[in-house]
């Protein structure tokens, strides 16, 4: 029981949405899709909905073709963004809403579906609101009940649309936890869109990453963020500092950088870019250093130090403030880099969407 | 100083938005001229006849036939005004085709017409030799003279109530509830009939209403249509007016004090309905 897509376009107008997406969902998965707005990641969902249909390209669930069956034929749960709950019904319509639709040969009798609702609610742990309309719930129990609604039918695809989007930061937290659980414990293949790394990252099995319409990298999240497989990845997941480097057998070399704690990378010699995390980089106190401290910022627990060189090239770190008590402004230093990533300069962009090979040893139990 | 003088003056709540007495006491002096004042008076004059007098007019049989014709049109005008209000309401908003920017503003046309032409048009149709009447009366439909006229009349004069109520409220509606449904199975009846259609019964409700107490009181259109038959195809209001004209200023106020009735009734309990409807819906 699998979800397969295969070279799925989409295009609206003259914007080309979606540009040959292939991707497999075994069953029982949690699928982040992860990219910037724009990036084409909603509209995929949409179309695994049944609620837009591609250009060209194949999906398929368990063998039959989806692009063949309509919305309601598909059986899969859908969380709006905004919930879309029904505002004229208490929740415990809104969630009965899936089962009172069914024909009539297939509905379950009203007890049946009452029990099916408070097997839900409970489950939820939202057992005290079902005589509430949605206008009297907060976003987060709102979230509940459209997560609730959609489970109903016992969807063989759970699919979420920036699910916690519209809420704050703590009950964010909580409900991403919370929706870990609801799906470790009901095991239902689900897929969600997101544009938050850290919610990608610690909720899904494997992170899609997505950029104007085309898959950049699809991977275990430690993978993806320890690997980015495209310039845009690295961008994308923080390694915002980008240096050119010289390649030599296998080992990148920069004036000033001392890259020898990056392991060796099978790129042929010639020029390179470096791409790294501010908090991987350690400015180090060297008297010959070309680097000198220009700025040192404190955020509380890190300090925020540029260095600059003759050349006027800016480089931003982030030390721990206690291990960042013998820089000053003005002294010379050398940077270490403890990670990066490098790619050869020139190279396409997002050129190998290729799935990195992993072992899920490290993976959460 | 200043802000003493301020905080002190007479302790009244400060508004973020001027104007409020201003715009309120404009407001209350027109209802008060142009609205109250004359159903005032109506009623005043209908106390003035005494309730024994007044139920003696109100039930004569002309009256009664007169009103009875009026209410039965009216609801025969509602009937077909709400659902073809609502069809039109539906394929303004939700398709886009050529000509539709021009449907719309056609739809303004019965408020914009004055009612008295276009009730001799709808009699030129309609009657023996008209465009529809050639094609209707070798059926054996006359429409001219009968309560249909009178019911046709009613609906073109106050189907845009029901179209423009109904259209915001549809223009506005979250389309993503009607796709939830759909991905929980709803079949596209279901959707309209159990996501769709509950949203916009309280503007459809209102729009029905103020359509229907608009066709209660249609003079202009309905009159020549009718043919205004006493006991058979005379509406109320044209009744009112025949009194006036007879002098009856009592008979005139009993008939049209019930006519205001009727239609306020309607009002108010339309009203009810709708908040009855909306109540939970208000976001916190």
């Amino acid at each position: 029981m699998s979800l397969a897509i295969s070279h799925l376009a989409r295009r609206f107008g003259a914007t080309e949405v979606l540009r040959g997406i292939e991707l497999e969902v075994p069953q029982g998965e949690l699928i982040a899709l992860l990219g910037p707005s724009g990036s084409g990641k909603t509209t995929l969902l949409r179309i695994i909905a049944g609620l837009d249909w591609p250009d060209a390209g194949r999906l398929s669930f368990d063998g039959t073709d989806w692009l063949a069956k309509s919305a309601a034929e598909r059986r899969i749960g859908f969380v709006f963004q905004h919930y879309a709950l029904f505002p004229h019904m208490t929740m415990r319509d809104n969630i009965a809403f899936g089962l009172t639709v069914l024909p009539r040969a297939e509905r379950p009798g009203k007890t049946q579906i009452a029990a099916v609702v408070d097997g839900l609610l409970q489950f939820l742990q939202i057992g005290g609101l079902a005589d509430r309309y949605p206008a009297e719930l907060s976003g987060g129990q709102r979230q509940r009940v459209a997560l609730g609604r959609a489970m109903a039918t016992q969807p063989r695809v759970l699919l979420l649309d920036e699910p916690f989007g519209a809420l704050d930061a703590q009950v964010r937290r909580d409900l991403r936890r919370w929706l870990r659980g609801v799906h470790d414990s009901a095991g239902t293949t689900t897929i969600f869109v997101t544009h938050d790394q850290e919610e990608a990252f610690e909720l899904a099995d494997r992170v899609v990453v997505m950029n104007g319409g085309i898959i950049e990298q699809i991977g275990h999240p430690d993978q993806i963020y320890d690997h980015p497989a495209t310039p845009f990845v690295a961008r994308f997941l923080g390694l915002t500092v980008e240096l050119p480097v010289t390649m030599h057998t296998g080992r990148a070399c920069a004036a000033g950088l001392d890259l020898t704690g990056l392991p060796r990378r099978a790129i042929a010699d010639g020029a390179a870019t470096l791409f790294l995390r501010p908090a991987d980089i350690r400015p180090v106190p060297e008297a010959t250093a070309p680097f000198h401290v220009t700025e040192i910022a404190s955020t509380g627990a890190l300090l925020r130090i540029v260095a600059q060189d003759a050349a006027g090239c800016r480089i931003e770190s982030e030390v721990p403030r206690r291990d960042g008590r013998d820089l000053a402004v003005g002294q010379a230093v050398s940077l270490r880099a403890a990670a990066g990533q490098i790619f050869p300069t020139g190279a396409p962009i997002g050129a190998v969407p290729a799935e990195t090979p992993y072992t899920l040893k490290e993976a959460r139990p | 100083m200043m802000a003493m003088a301020v905080a002190s003056g007479g302790g009244r709540q400060r508004r973020v938005l001027p104007g409020f007495g201003l715009t309120m006491g404009l407001t209350l002096t027109y209802v008060g001229i142009v609205v109250l004042l004359p159903v005032i008076a109506l009623a005043l004059k209908g106390a003035e006849i005494g309730p024994v007098r007044f139920w003696d007019i109100v039930t004569a049989p002309r009256t009664l036939a007169a009103l009875r014709l009026t209410v039965t049109a009216a609801a025969l005008a509602t009937v077909f005004n709400a659902f073809y209000g609502l069809l039109m309401a539906w394929i303004l908003v939700r398709y886009r085709f050529p000509g539709r920017r021009l449907l719309d503003a056609m739809m303004d046309i019965p408020f914009a017409l004055p009612t008295a032409v276009a009730g001799l048009a709808l009699t030129a149709l309609f009657s023996e030799n008209g465009w529809y009447g050639q094609v209707l009366a070798p059926a054996g439909i006359s429409v001219v003279y009968t309560i249909w006229g009178v019911a046709v009349a009613m609906s073109f004069t106050s189907i845009p109530f029901v179209v423009r109520t109904v259209q915001p409220i549809l223009e506005d509606l979250d389309t993503s509830q009607e796709e939830a449904a759909r991905t929980l199975g709803a079949t596209p009846f279901q959707v309209f009939s159990k996501v769709i259609f509950p949203a916009i019964l309280p503007s459809f409700l209102v729009g029905a209403t103020i359509a229907f107490a608009r066709s209660l009181g249609e003079f202009g259109a309905v009159i020549f249509i009718a043919g205004n038959l006493p006991m058979k195809t005379e509406i109320a209001s044209l009744l009112a007016v025949i009194r006036l004209e007879e002098y009856d200023y009592n008979g005139a106020a009993a008939i049209a004090l019930t006519l205001v009735a009727i239609a306020m009734a309607l009002l108010v309990l339309s009203n009810w309905l709708q908040s009855r409807l909306t109540r939970r819906r208000v976001p916190a």
